[in-house]
């Protein structure tokens, strides 16, 4: 079947939708909002319209972006605007029906923006709250928009016509635009695309891959799960123009086991390209075959690494190779020359393709093109998967997009590129995310995990938790990166334990530059950053856990007290029950007080005690016996 | 002279092979680099992260030097603060990971773990920081030859490439990750229960006390011999001790083996020195052996020989004997016997 007839089909199915008499519901069901709960939500909806006896169209979705509003679902009525909701419960859901499908009420306070003409509804354009505003989305334009297992949706929105276009030109003027376009490996390396692919293109070897790496294994990572679940099409289609353009007729996505929706929306969106001919053989009349299949990874962080990625594919151990080593686009997979791109890349190529290098290079900044995708987490107010041009400040997506730190306290640091980035303190909020600023600053772009930490969190206990997991999935290879982190976590562990030694800091600062500095590979090599990092911008509060054997953030449980204020304390007795050791002692109105020596610091006392007393006060540093 | 790359070392000119590495030249030079994971026979892996030197350039750079190749022109140095700084990090984290009681080693002496310790140093203070493992882990001694220490394993490898790259049998491999990550058969099994063939291999190339011979007694000094379990004729060398054979190395100059040797020649040693190795004929008298004199005992073979001759005789040659001994007896089975029962235990 010829392009253009395949886009006319998928244009028809698309408008049908579109100009639909009935109302069509959009539900976000990605696996952030299943776990949300989006499929009961849908559920709901559909018996709610079943018992009205309203025909309607349900469609599930890829994720938005913002998890803070999960389960997210869209409402459009004909005619009417795109109308999201956030946290659309059950409930929510019943109300919805009741009032806005079959009444007329678009429930304003349950909206979250809509997209369209603005019309009659009181409710704000999506793309216009802040927590959009600065957002581009490229990698995103979809997401929350087609189903990703129907093709025809991607086709409609201009779905593998890149790769019609692609496979209309030179293979050197494929490589043109990308390097036109600036694009930078997205899986944390920043490697110029357009160059790895010429590599690829110009190895002599007969037999070549492309490959995938889907092994997304940051601990609060989701940017590629999200692009896999969201639109599976789009890295496909990036792939094939891959393989086109370095000559290969093989593509490998390495995707985590973890990710089952993931994997079941790949499976069908290779079966589906592969019915329609833009995957296989002969795709599209061009006599040009490809196919693509999935190799589900184990679960080790390691095999995100190229080497020992292509290694556990090839049936071995996943460990990295040392360098000096040759390239993976001379020797990869196999042996092979292989192509190897982060699914994000991938998931770029169709539009640079369409619309031409030129268009993404004037995104972003002189370096870093295009847009940046980050996982933001922690304490802020709106948590979520966002897509920014490079070069925002953190300072923008934190107060802007994330809608500033949860419960108005104050900001302390922000930890980038998962365990192996760093973490940087207020005075770098103006740095742009791009990936030479982040990198000066002593952190790193990485994947795009983004952790925004508040007063009240501890940061010689961060570099605690970042080290627990990357001593736990070093690959034992190399002495350094194995030995070398857990005998730092040894250490920052005594540090929390109140066991901290006067010449720690500098012994941590020891070890970590070793390890950064001659660890095998590029893991081990930034394995330390959590400490270092945190040594370097936030020393005095490592200096007062082992000086002081206080923890001036009141995280380190073993480094702080609690106390009941005799003034506030009326005597509930609340306190005296939760409290699991029997450490508080007196009777109902009387004033209550702790033994120091038996209290465990659990905080119990402090959650149980009625808030209208706020008579138990936690304080950094151990209290001795008498409470001083 | 083409084959030749000229470089410097510490300052010092070099002369090497083209393709050879920058650790193999400096070790042939006789300078020393710390180094664990490397060994001659084996692909170079570089995990151990000790023959760290820096090699100057437009960009300078620290490399391993067990894997870079050696250029024209280069200039290397082994030893400078930031690279000492790494390696001394690096063997002070080697040492707090091993199992130190020295002296109860057998491989006390001839440990490359000592040898690099000595040469690199330790900061004793930084050293006594570092947590030594709380729980010893078993050793496996399960083979009937040779233990399995894990507690001084450095992980270097040597034993999984050899067994991979030398006897294509890979009957180990890395297992579990992280601090977890240790040698083992598939399926963490027991080096018994694993498809090991009790080579040994393993054991003469692991630098340190991990992988060490059962019983072991050093020798006091080695007289060269040739194996005679089979007429492949490996070269050995016998580690003599007083008047005893206490072990057996590969002799790296006989053609036949180049140093390697299987687990009978390496391990089956012991019937020389056994109380019941027979030293002289027996011949059974009314159900019993009884010992005789050579005259005694080949008169009789000769003169059994002698009455059966034909269809009722039939000879089994050993893979023991030389291919000429075995000639020998197939020619005097059928010239001499006047049969063609003649096998060969090696034909089965």
């Amino acid at each position: 079947m010829k392009f253009s007839e395949i886009k006319k089909r998928a244009d028809e199915e698309w408008n049908q939708l579109q100009q639909s008499s009935d109302p069509t519901i959009f539900i976000g069901a990605a696996t952030c909002g299943r776990s949300a709960g989006a499929l009961k939500t849908k559920k709901t909806f559909e018996e709610e319209l079943g018992q009205r006896g309203i025909s309607a169209n349900i469609v599930e979705v890829g994720c938005l972006g913002p998890c803070w509003a999960e389960p997210l679902i869209s409402i459009q009525k004909p005619g009417g605007p795109n109308v999201f909701y956030k946290n659309v419960t059950p409930k929510k859901a019943t109300e919805l029906v009741e009032k806005f499908i079959a009444g007329d009420d678009p429930l304003p306070d349950s909206a979250l923006g809509l997209v369209g003409d603005k019309g009659k509804y009181d409710i704000p354009v999506l793309w216009d709250l802040p927590s959009f505003k600065s957002q581009q989305r490229i990698l995103f334009r979809n997401f929350g928009f087609i189903d990703p297992t129907n093709i025809n949706h991607y086709i409609a929105n201009d779905g593998y016509s890149g790769l019609e276009k692609a496979l209309s030109m030179k293979q050197t003027d494929v490589i043109e635009e990308l390097k036109t376009s600036g694009l930078r490996g997205r899986g944390g390396g920043g490697f110029p695309a357009g160059r790895k692919w010429e590599a690829g293109f110009q190895a002599k070897e007969k037999e070549k891959y492309v490959v995938c790496n889907a092994d997304e294994g940051d601990p609060g990572a989701f940017m590629d799960r999200s692009v896999l679940e969201g639109e599976p099409h789009s890295v496909l289609e990036g792939m094939i123009i891959a393989g086109y353009t370095i000559g290969a007729q093989k593509g490998y996505i390495y995707v985590r086991a973890e990710y089952p929706l993931a994997v079941r929306r790949l499976q069908d969106a290779i079966q589906k390209a592969t019915d329609m001919g833009l995957l296989g053989k002969n795709i599209l009349g061009t006599g040009f075959d490809f196919e693509i299949e999935l190799f589900q990874g184990a679960g080790a962080f390691v095999c995100g690494e190229s080497t020992a990625l292509t290694l556990s594919m090839e049936g071995k151990r996943g460990m990295p190779k040392a360098s000096p080593r040759p390239r993976t686009t001379e020797e990869g997979l196999f042996d092979k020359p292989t192509l190897l791109n982060n699914v994000k890349t991938f998931s770029y190529v169709p539009q640079i393709i369409n619309k031409g290098g030129a268009w993404l290079a004037e995104i972003g900044t002189k370096d870093s093109k295009g847009t940046a995708v980050f996982a933001l987490t922690g304490m802020v107010n709106n948590c979520g998967l966002i897509e920014v041009p490079m070069g925002l400040t953190i300072r923008e997506i934190i107060y802007e997009i994330g809608g500033g730190i949860t419960d108005d306290k104050t900001f302390k640091a922000v930890q980038t590129g998962g365990p192996s980035g760093g973490c940087l303190p207020e005075e770098f909020l103006d740095t742009p995310v791009d990936y030479d600023s982040l990198t000066a600053a002593g952190s790193m772009m990485g994947s795009g995990g983004m952790v925004i930490m508040d007063e009240t969190t501890c940061m010689v206990d961060v570099a605690r938790y970042f080290l627990d997991f990357t001593q736990k999935e070093s690959c034992g290879q190399c002495t350094l990166c194995k030995l070398g982190t857990k005998q730092m976590l040894n250490i920052l562990e005594d540090i929390v334990d109140g066991k901290g030694q006067p010449k720690d800091v500098n012994i941590l600062l020891e070890i970590g530059e070793a390890v950064n500095g001659g660890s095998l590979c590029g893991l081990g090599q930034s394995a330390a950053n959590p400490v270092l990092t945190t040594i370097k911008y936030f020393r005095p509060e490592y200096e007062e856990h082992i000086d002081k054997k206080r923890c001036p953030a009141l995280a380190c449980k073993a480094l702080v007290s609690y106390r009941i204020d005799e003034e506030k304390c009326k005597g509930c007795t609340m306190c005296v029950k939760a409290c699991p050791v029997e450490a508080i002692t007196g009777e109902k109105k009387e004033v209550h007080m702790i033994d120091q020596s038996k209290c465990i610091q659990c905080g119990m006392c402090m959650e149980k005690c009625p808030k209208k007393f706020k008579a138990v006060e936690c304080l950094p540093g151990r209290l001795n016996e008498g409470g001083k | 002279m083409a084959d030749k790359v000229q470089l410097t070392i510490n300052g010092l000119s070099v002369t090497a092979d083209k393709g050879m590495t920058i650790l193999e030249a400096a070790l042939r030079k006789g300078i020393y680099i710390p180094h664990l994971c490397h060994h001659r026979d084996l692909d170079p892996v570089g995990a151990c992260r000790l023959c760290l030197v820096e090699i100057a350039g437009k960009w300078t750079k620290i490399a391993i030097s067990c894997k870079t190749e050696v250029t024209e022109g280069m200039v290397v140095r082994t030893e400078t603060p930031e690279i000492n700084e790494m390696r001394q990090v690096a063997v002070e984290l080697l040492i707090a990971d091993h199992d130190t009681d020295c002296l109860k080693c057998a491989r006390n002496t001839q440990c490359q773990l000592q040898r690099v310790a000595d040469h690199v140093g330790v900061d004793t203070e930084r050293l006594a920081r570092l947590r030594e493992r709380e729980e010893k882990q078993p050793i496996d001694d399960s083979n009937p030859f040779f233990n399995f220490d894990p507690n001084r394993c450095v992980l270097c490898g040597i034993c999984v490439r050899t067994c991979d790259e030398i006897l294509n049998i890979h009957a180990i491999d890395f297992a579990f990750r992280g601090l977890k990550t240790k040698i083992a058969g598939f399926g963490d099994k027991s080096r018994l229960e694993a498809d090991c063939e009790s080579c040994g291999e393993c054991i003469v190339r692991c630098p340190v006390g991990a992988l060490t011979e059962k019983d072991y007694k050093k020798p006091t000094h080695y007289v060269k011999s040739v194996c005679s379990f089979c007429g492949c004729g490996c070269g050995m060398r016998l580690g003599v001790r007083h008047d005893q054979i206490v072990s057996v190395k590969g002799d790296i100059s006989s053609p036949a083996n180049r140093g390697r040797l299987c687990v009978k020649g390496r391990y089956g040693f012991r019937f020389v020195n056994s109380d019941e190795r027979l030293t002289s004929p027996l011949i059974k008298k009314d159900g019993k052996f009884v010992e005789a004199d050579w005259d005694e005992a080949l008169d009789l073979v000769a003169d059994n020989f002698s009455k059966n001759k034909g269809e009722k005789f039939a000879a089994i040659a050993s893979a023991k004997a030389t291919t000429e001994d075995n000639y020998v007896l197939q020619k005097f089975t059928r010239a001499v016997m006047g049969t063609n029962n003649i096998d060969h235990c090696a034909r089965l």
